[in-house]
């Protein structure tokens, strides 16, 4: 049984990573979970300089979901190559970094920093509903996902990952975009924008006012997405959006995505991701899927 | 750092003990006896639309037993913790721990224990820890809003035990400190866990005694474990693991040294 992905020209040894700003740089996470058995672990977003992010409280729950806006507190690049690199290295799992900035320069910076470091594939944070300078202001217009896109594969010496918003009208638009401006590939979804507000202090629950939604409530969305950004483009997709288990992260991959990121799942079971590798497996065997990659869109209609 | 568990832990009982206030004892393989007083577990839901633990102090630690006494209030109709206050004998309950890093105290100072609303149930644990190691020079105030006490009298049992009501039905109206200075209350070092009001209110109180005061913070938090940033507090210094001044409130946290915390 082949559970391989070729993703742009790495080899992920299973299709599962683990969705960004959610594990940290897995040093948290290697608690419970054996790093040695993901695709991938996709780092929390840095920036070229250390972020203090946003006040707290930066999360709440919301039914069947979460809304947060940590605001990409990080501790910069340097800090970063000189401790999280090093730790992840230690294991037999494909590093990929998500990079994050106020403007294009800052992307360029980081991603310069990053092209001598042993990581082996970069997520353009191009998305994120929580900063106000850069972030999602690159993602919703498809003029500068390509720039900023063609601006990245000029510096990045490792393949680029474009991690695109939902927060448009036609994801399909910004997919084009990113594969015009030279994408490698692209993730998708980041977090919808949603707001909660405290009826009995008549407040914002958030201190950003509004608050980046995952969890499962949102993977109806994220299925949908995914799929009509494989019609769209043909640049491999990591699919992303609530997924809290196998079934899940295998609808995801009938849909069109090439491998998936768990994220919020992984505070509601800190060793769901080694869980849903085994699901994957599992399923495999129960329909005799021999190679995974059978599976990379075979949606079919009734 | 103390190694966590993931648990399937057993409810022993589970009793009301006020307005709203559960207390409950369960049994665990083996966060009990790893635990010590200001470290806190994660409750899981087990209703799968509540994504998120919900991080509850140790009010107790029973090691040859294993277990661990959770006493809670229930923040409302259709919570998690509404959930967990209708958890019954033998039902199971998933939980994670220890978690953060709990009291360190300091041997020789005279001390107060000192609590808030629901912060009031972790200081009884810190008494006992300190009355069994022989550290029994230390007084107690704790904080209500009303007659609506809880743990009062089991405080009463570890050492000398003062209190404070908002509408000054028990003790001293007002809060903490006015108990404090009503009684003529003096002590080397404060612990304390409460609103964060209270926490400003003694952090304020000790520097100008030139006292130290650890405090237990609180932050709404997401994983539990240091990953995802979300229950941070400001920082006077730089923290070495953030690179930035904020600290995480579950990992370095939730106790900390007064001074080092911007409240």
């Amino acid at each position: 049984m082949n559970t391989s992905v070729n993703l742009c020209g790495v080899t992920l040894k299973n299709p599962v990573m683990t969705a960004s700003g959610t594990f940290g740089s897995g040093a948290e996470y290697s608690e419970f979970v054996d790093l040695n058995k993901l695709g991938a672990v996709v780092t929390k977003g840095v920036a070229n300089v250390p972020w203090e992010g946003n006040p707290t409280p930066r999360v709440a729950e919301v039914y069947g979901g979460m809304l947060n806006a940590v605001g990409l507190q990080n501790p910069g690049i340097e800090l970063f190559c000189k401790r999280d690199i090093p730790f992840l290295k230690q294991y037999d799992t494909k590093i990929i970094v998500n990079v994050c900035g106020h403007s294009t320069e800052e992307y360029a910076a980081v991603v310069e920093r990053l092209s001598d470091e042993p990581v082996d594939m970069l997520e353009i944070n191009i998305s994120c509903p929580n900063v106000k300078e850069g972030g999602i202001a690159f993602g919703q217009d498809p003029k500068a996902v390509e720039a900023i896109t063609r601006e990245m594969k000029k510096y990045a010496k490792q393949p680029v990952i474009m991690k695109l918003s939902p927060n448009v009208t036609d994801i399909t638009e910004m997919a084009r975009a990113a594969e015009a401006g030279g994408a490698d590939a692209l993730s998708l979804i980041n977090t919808i924008t949603g707001m909660k507000i405290d009826i009995n202090r008549r407040c914002f629950v958030l201190a950003n006012k509004t608050g980046g939604m995952s969890g499962p409530a949102v993977h109806p969305v994220a299925v949908r997405m995914v799929y009509q950004t494989a019609q769209a483009v043909k640049l491999p997709i990591i699919g992303m959006g609530g997924i809290m288990n196998a079934e899940d992260a295998i609808e995801m991959i009938l849909a069109g995505a090439t491998a998936v990121s768990v994220g919020t799942a992984n505070f509601t079971d800190p060793s769901v991701t080694e869980k849903i590798v085994a699901g994957i497996e599992a399923y495999m065997e129960k329909y005799q899927v021999s190679d995974i990659c059978e599976l990379v869109g075979a949606v079919h209609e009734r | 750092m103390s190694e966590k568990f993931q648990e399937t832990a057993t409810v022993v009982s589970q009793k009301s003990i006020g307005a709203g206030i559960f207390d409950l004892t369960i049994q665990t393989k083996e966060i009990a006896a790893h635990a010590k007083a200001g470290q806190f577990v994660s409750v899981y839901s087990g209703d799968a639309s509540k994504l998120l633990p919900r991080p509850i102090s140790l009010c107790g630690i029973d090691r040859e037993k294993k277990n661990l006494r959770l006493v809670y209030r229930v923040t409302g109709e259709g919570t998690g913790t509404e959930e967990f206050s209708k958890l019954k004998t033998g039902d199971t309950v998933r939980i994670l721990g220890p978690l953060g890093n709990g009291f360190t105290v300091d041997p020789g100072k005279k001390a107060f224990l000192i609590g808030g609303g629901i912060g009031v149930p972790p200081m009884l644990q810190l008494a006992k820890q300190m009355k069994i190691s022989g550290m029994e020079d230390f007084q107690v105030v704790m904080g209500y809003r009303d007659a609506n006490t809880f743990l009062l009298e089991e405080f009463k049992e570890q050492a000398e035990t003062f209190a404070a009501t908002e509408d000054g039905s028990v003790g001293t109206k007002g809060n903490v400190l006015d108990a404090i200075r009503e009684n003529h209350l003096k002590a080397d070092v404060i612990y304390a866990c409460g609103p964060t009001p209270m926490l400003r209110a003694l952090k304020a109180y000790a520097a100008e005694q030139g006292i130290d005061c650890y405090i237990s913070m609180e932050e709404r938090m997401a994983c539990g474990i240091g990953a995802c940033l979300a229950c941070v507090c400001k920082t006077t210094k730089m923290d070495e693991h953030s690179n930035v001044k904020n600290k995480r409130i579950c990992k370095e946290g939730p106790v900390f040294d007064a001074k080092e915390v911007e409240l």
